[in-house]
C-alpha cells in the first residue's frame, strides 16, 4: 500500500464517521486524483461498512401538517400524519424500493393457488408500546376497523374485497370475493398500521409496534418520538429521538435545513432545488416515483365524449416542455396512462406520444367541435405549478388552432367542488404500489374516484382477469393492452410524472434511493442515522 | 353610581353583545364556505360511504341553527367543546396556542411600545432636522415592506449566514425562558419593525399638535429644556391618541400575526385558526373568533377609558 492509498483510506474513514463533510471529502479526493463519482462510491461503501451511528435527535421538517391532524391511521391523508405513522407503527408487509415485498409484522405470506385465500403468519415476540404482544387477533381487528360499515378509513376501497377473515393460531387468514394476486401490496398501504385490538377503543392513541414511541403529540406544531427499546428489528431505529416539525411554508422549510434546524425536509420546490444543492452542508435527493400531474376530461360529458377531441387535446400538449419548465427536470414525461417504470410489470415498449400540432389540428377538425373555447379549470392546489402548466398547454394548443380558456379556481374547496365534478380540470395522483390498485382506484367503471368517467366493459374485464392471473408474462400482456386502451381512448392527459425531491443535511447517513414515497417511502426516520 | 364605573359596565355589556353578534357572523360565514368538515378531513380520498359515516358521527346532519344554539349554550356554561377534526379539547389546545401568541405579543410590545414613543419624542425634539427625517424614513420603510419579506431577509442574513438565533421559532414547555427568547428573537424583531412606524408617527403628530398651544410657549419661556417641555407638558396632553394607536397595534400583535407565524413556524393562534378554517372545523373557528373579538373589544375599551381618565373634561361630564 502506498502513501496515496493510505491517505484515501484515512480520509474515507474520517468521512464515514462523519468527522468530515461529504463536500470536504470529495475535495480531498479530487486533490488525490480521485473522481467525484468514485469518491462518492468510496464513501457510501465505507459508511455501510462502518455501520449505523446510534443516538441523537433526527429532526424532520415536513409540510402537510395542520392543527387538525390526528394520529388515527384511518384518517391520515397528508404528509405529516404519514411520517408520524411510519415512526410509531407498522404494517404487515412493506413494499421495497425494488418493488418486492418486505415482510414486517407478518413473518411470511402465502396464498392458495387461486389467490383467493391469503395467510399471514404473524411474527412472534413483537410488542406494542403498551407492552402487549402483537397477535393475529389484533391484525384481524385492525383490518375489521378499516373495512366495517362505520369505517371512515382512507383504505376503505382497498379492503372492500374481503369476504371473511379469521385467526388460525398465529396466522391471520383472509378470504376474498375475487382472486387478487396483489393482495400483499394492498396490505402495505400506510393506513393499515396494526394497532392493539385494531384501535377500536381509542384509534388516535398513537400506540403501535414501531421503532419509535410517541412522547409528545402537538398537531400542527411538532410530534416527538423516542426510541422503542423493545423494537424487534435491530437494523432499524438508530437515533434516540425523532422530531417531526411541521413547516408548511416552503421557504421556511429550506431555511430550517440550511440553518441546521432540520436534518431532513420534504417537498423541495423544483424551482429552488438547483440552488439548494449548491448551498453548503446540504444535499438534494430526487427519485422517480409513481406520482403524476394530470389534466382530466370526463369521457361522458360534451364535448369530451368525442374521442377525436380527446385525442386532439392529447396531441396538443407538449410533455417535454412541462417536465423542463414545471418540474425543472425533476421528473419524466407521461404517456396518457397512469403507469410508469416505477411499477412492476410496466411495458416500456408502448410508443411515447409526442406533441404534434398537425395531428392535433386534424383530430380537432374531425371532432367537429364548434370552435368555442374549451374551459380548463385549474388551481395551484391541484399540483404545484398547475396554473403555469395550464398556460403552457393553452399556448401549445393554440398553435394547433384549439382554443383553451383557463378558469382559475380557489385552492380552498378544490377537491370537493371542482375535482371529480367539473368535466375538464387539473389534478394529481400520488400513485399506488401496483398497477391493479391504480387502475381499480380510478379507471374501473364502478370506481368512486373514476375521475375521467372512463367506462369500458372490455377494460374492466381485462382488469379482473389480470388481478386473478398469477402468471407474470400473461399479466404483463394484459396490463399493456389496458395501458394502450387508456392511452388512445381514455380521458386522462398525463404530461408528467413528478420526482420525490427531498433535502438532506450532510449529517444524515444511511439514505438510499427509494421511490415508494417521499422520504424513502416514509422509512427515512427508521433507516437513517446521524453522523 | 360613580360615572366611570357606570361607563365601564356599559362598555362591558355592549362588548358581550358584540361578541354574540360576532359569533353568529362567524358561524354564518363558515356555513357559506363550500364543502364541509367531513369532506375536508377525508380530502381527495373521500368515498361516499366514508363521508356519510363521518357526517353522522360528527353530528353534521343536525340543522345549522340548532347546532349554533347548542354551541352557544355550551359556551355560556364555559364549555368550548371539542374539535371536530382531531377530537382534542378546544379550551386545552387553544389555551396553549393563545399562551404562545400572548408570549410573542408581550415581548414584541415590551420592545416596540417604549421604543416607538421614545423615537416619537426624539423626532419632535429634532423636528425637521436630520434625526427626525432619519427616524421617519427608516420606520416608514419598515412598515412599507411586507412582513414576510422582512422575515425572509432576516432569516437569510441573521440565521443562515451568521448562524445567530433560530429560523424555526418553535417553543415548548420543556424550554427555559432564555431558550424561548432565543427562539422568538427573529419574529419579535420583525413584529417590532412592523408596528413601530404607526405608533411613532402618531406620537410625533399628537405631540406636535399640542406643541402649538400657548402653555407650551409659557413653559419654554420659563426656561425649561426642550425635552423636558415635551415630556412633562406636551406628552400628558397627547396621551389619548397615543394610547389609541398603541392599543390598535397591540391588538394587531395578538390577532394579526398569522403571516409571521407561518414564516417562523411559530405555534400561535393565527396558524391554528387558519388550519381549522381550511377544515371547516366550526367549533374551533367559533372559539378563536370569540377570543379574537374579545381581545379587540377589551383593548379598545382600555383605550377609551384611559383617554377619558387622562382628560379632566371627560372625567367630570356636566
Amino acid at each position: 500500500m502506498n502513501d496515496r492509498d493510505r491517505e484515501i483510506q484515512h480520509f474515507t474513514k474520517l468521512a464515514a464517521k462523519g468527522r468530515m463533510t461529504r463536500r470536504e471529502f470529495v475535495g480531498r479526493m479530487a486533490a488525490l486524483g480521485v473522481t467525484a463519482a468514485m469518491a462518492n462510491t468510496l464513501l457510501s461503501t465505507a459508511v455501510k461498512a462502518a455501520g449505523p451511528n446510534k443516538g441523537g435527535t433526527l429532526k424532520i421538517g415536513s409540510t402537510g401538517g395542520e392543527s387538525t391532524n390526528t394520529l388515527d391511521p384511518a384518517l391520515a391523508a397528508s404528509q405529516v400524519p404519514y411520517h408520524n405513522l411510519h415512526a410509531f407503527a407498522e404494517t404487515l408487509v412493506e413494499v421495497k424500493s425494488d418493488g418486492s415485498i418486505d415482510p414486517r409484522l407478518a413473518e411470511s405470506v402465502e396464498s392458495s393457488p387461486d389467490a383467493k385465500t391469503w395467510r399471514f403468519k404473524i411474527r412472534s415476540g413483537v410488542e406494542f408500546h403498551n407492552g402487549k404482544s402483537v397477535t393475529a387477533q389484533d391484525v384481524m381487528r385492525t383490518i375489521e376497523r378499516h373495512s366495517n360499515e362505520e369505517s371512515k378509513s382512507g383504505a376503505l376501497g382497498i379492503v372492500k374485497g374481503i369476504e371473511s377473515m379469521s385467526v388460525d393460531g398465529d396466522t391471520f387468514v383472509m378470504n376474498l370475493h375475487t382472486a387478487n394476486a396483489d393482495l400483499p401490496y394492498l396490505m402495505a398501504d400506510y393506513h393499515l398500521m396494526i394497532q392493539p385490538d385494531g384501535g377500536f377503543d381509542n384509534p388516535a392513541a398513537g400506540i403501535g409496534s414501531g421503532a419509535y414511541m410517541l412522547v409528545s403529540d402537538e398537531p400542527g406544531v411538532r410530534h416527538l418520538f423516542k426510541k422503542n427499546p423493545n423494537y424487534w428489528d435491530s437494523s432499524r431505529g438508530h437515533v434516540d429521538e425523532v422530531e417531526i416539525i411541521v413547516i408548511n411554508d416552503a421557504t421556511a422549510r429550506m431555511a430550517a435545513l440550511q440553518s441546521g434546524q432540520a436534518h431532513i425536509v420534504n417537498r423541495v420546490d423544483p424551482k429552488v432545488a438547483g440552488l439548494l444543492s449548491r448551498a453548503p452542508g446540504v444535499r438534494v435527493e430526487n427519485v422517480g416515483g409513481p406520482g403524476h400531474y394530470v389534466f382530466i376530461m370526463h369521457c361522458d360529458t360534451a364535448p369530451f365524449d368525442n374521442n377525436d377531441l380527446r385525442l386532439a387535446l392529447k396531441y396538443a400538449i407538449n410533455r417535454q416542455e412541462m417536465v423542463d419548465k414545471i418540474l425543472m427536470g425533476f421528473g419524466s414525461v407521461g404517456n396518457d396512462f397512469p403507469i410508469n417504470a416505477s411499477y412492476p410489470l410496466f411495458d416500456s415498449a408502448i410508443p411515447q406520444r409526442e406533441y404534434d400540432a398537425a395531428k392535433a389540428a386534424e383530430h380537432y377538425k374531425k371532432s367537429g367541435h364548434d370552435g368555442s373555447p374549451i374551459i380548463l379549470r385549474v388551481a395551484d392546489g391541484a399540483f404545484p405549478g398547475a396554473v403555469d402548466a395550464a398556460a403552457l398547454f393553452q399556448q401549445s394548443a393554440a398553435a394547433a388552432g384549439i382554443p383553451l380558456e383557463i378558469k382559475r379556481e380557489p385552492n380552498d374547496g378544490y377537491w370537493s367542488e371542482v375535482w371529480n365534478k367539473q368535466p375538464f380540470c387539473a389534478s394529481y395522483w400520488g400513485g399506488r404500489p401496483v398497477q391493479d390498485q391504480m387502475y381499480s382506484t380510478a379507471y374501473l367503471s364502478t370506481a368512486d374516484w373514476n375521475d375521467t368517467k372512463f367506462k369500458n366493459a372490455d377494460f374492466d374485464a381485462k382488469l379482473l382477469a389480470a388481478r386473478a392471473e398469477l402468471d407474470d408474462t400473461k399479466r404483463k400482456a394484459l396490463y399493456s393492452e389496458m395501458a394502450n386502451m387508456l392511452r388512445d381512448e381514455g380521458g386522462l392527459i398525463c404530461p408528467m410524472f413528478n420526482d420525490y425531491v427531498d433535502g438532506l443535511s450532510e449529517k444524515v447517513q444511511g439514505w438510499e434511493k427509494d421511490g415508494t414515497g417521499e422520504l424513502m417511502g416514509g422509512r427515512a426516520s427508521q433507516v437513517c442515522w446521524l453522523a | 353610581m360613580h360615572p366611570i364605573l357606570k361607563l365601564v359596565l356599559q362598555r362591558l355589556a355592549l362588548g358581550c353583545l358584540l361578541l354574540v353578534a360576532a359569533s353568529a357572523l362567524i358561524f354564518a360565514g363558515t356555513m357559506i364556505l363550500p364543502g364541509d368538515v367531513a369532506q375536508s378531513i377525508l380530502g381527495q380520498s373521500a368515498t361516499p360511504q366514508a363521508l356519510a359515516n363521518l357526517r353522522a358521527e360528527l353530528g353534521l346532519d343536525v340543522p345549522p341553527v340548532q347546532r349554533y344554539f347548542d354551541w352557544l349554550g355550551g359556551v355560556l356554561h364555559g364549555d368550548l367543546g371539542t374539535s371536530l377534526t382531531n377530537r382534542l379539547d378546544i379550551a386545552d389546545t387553544m389555551g396553549k396556542r393563545l399562551g404562545n401568541t400572548l408570549f410573542l405579543a408581550f415581548w414584541a410590545a415590551i420592545i416596540s411600545v417604549p421604543l416607538a414613543i421614545f423615537l416619537g419624542l426624539l423626532a419632535v425634539r429634532y423636528e425637521g432636522r436630520w434625526p427626525d427625517k432619519l427616524i421617519s424614513g427608516v420606520t416608514l420603510a419598515s412598515i412599507s415592506i411586507p412582513e414576510f419579506l422582512i422575515g425572509y431577509v432576516l432569516i437569510y442574513f441573521i440565521a443562515v449566514k451568521l448562524r445567530l438565533f433560530t429560523t424555526v421559532a418553535m417553543i415548548n414547555d420543556g424550554m427555559s425562558l432564555g431558550e424561548k427568547l432565543n427562539a422568538i428573537a427573529l419574529p419579535v424583531i420583525v413584529l417590532t419593525l412592523v408596528v413601530l412606524a404607526h405608533m411613532m408617527r402618531m406620537t410625533r403628530a399628537a405631540i406636535l399638535n399640542v406643541m402649538q398651544s400657548a402653555y407650551i410657549e409659557t413653559a419654554e419661556l420659563k426656561g425649561l429644556s426642550s425635552f423636558k417641555v415635551i415630556a412633562r407638558h406636551a406628552f400628558p396632553n397627547a396621551i389619548a391618541p397615543i394610547v389609541n394607536v398603541v392599543m390598535l397595534n397591540l391588538a394587531y400583535l395578538v390577532v394579526g400575526v398569522v403571516v409571521v407565524e407561518v414564516v417562523f413556524v411559530y405555534p400561535g393562534m393565527g396558524q391554528y385558526l387558519v388550519d381549522h378554517v381550511a377544515k371547516r372545523d366550526v367549533p374551533v373557528v367559533q372559539a378563536c373568533g370569540l377570543v379574537f373579538a374579545a381581545v379587540y373589544i377589551c383593548l379598545n375599551m382600555i383605550a377609551d377609558i384611559v383617554s377619558i381618565l387622562s382628560n379632566p373634561r371627560l372625567r367630570h361630564p356636566k
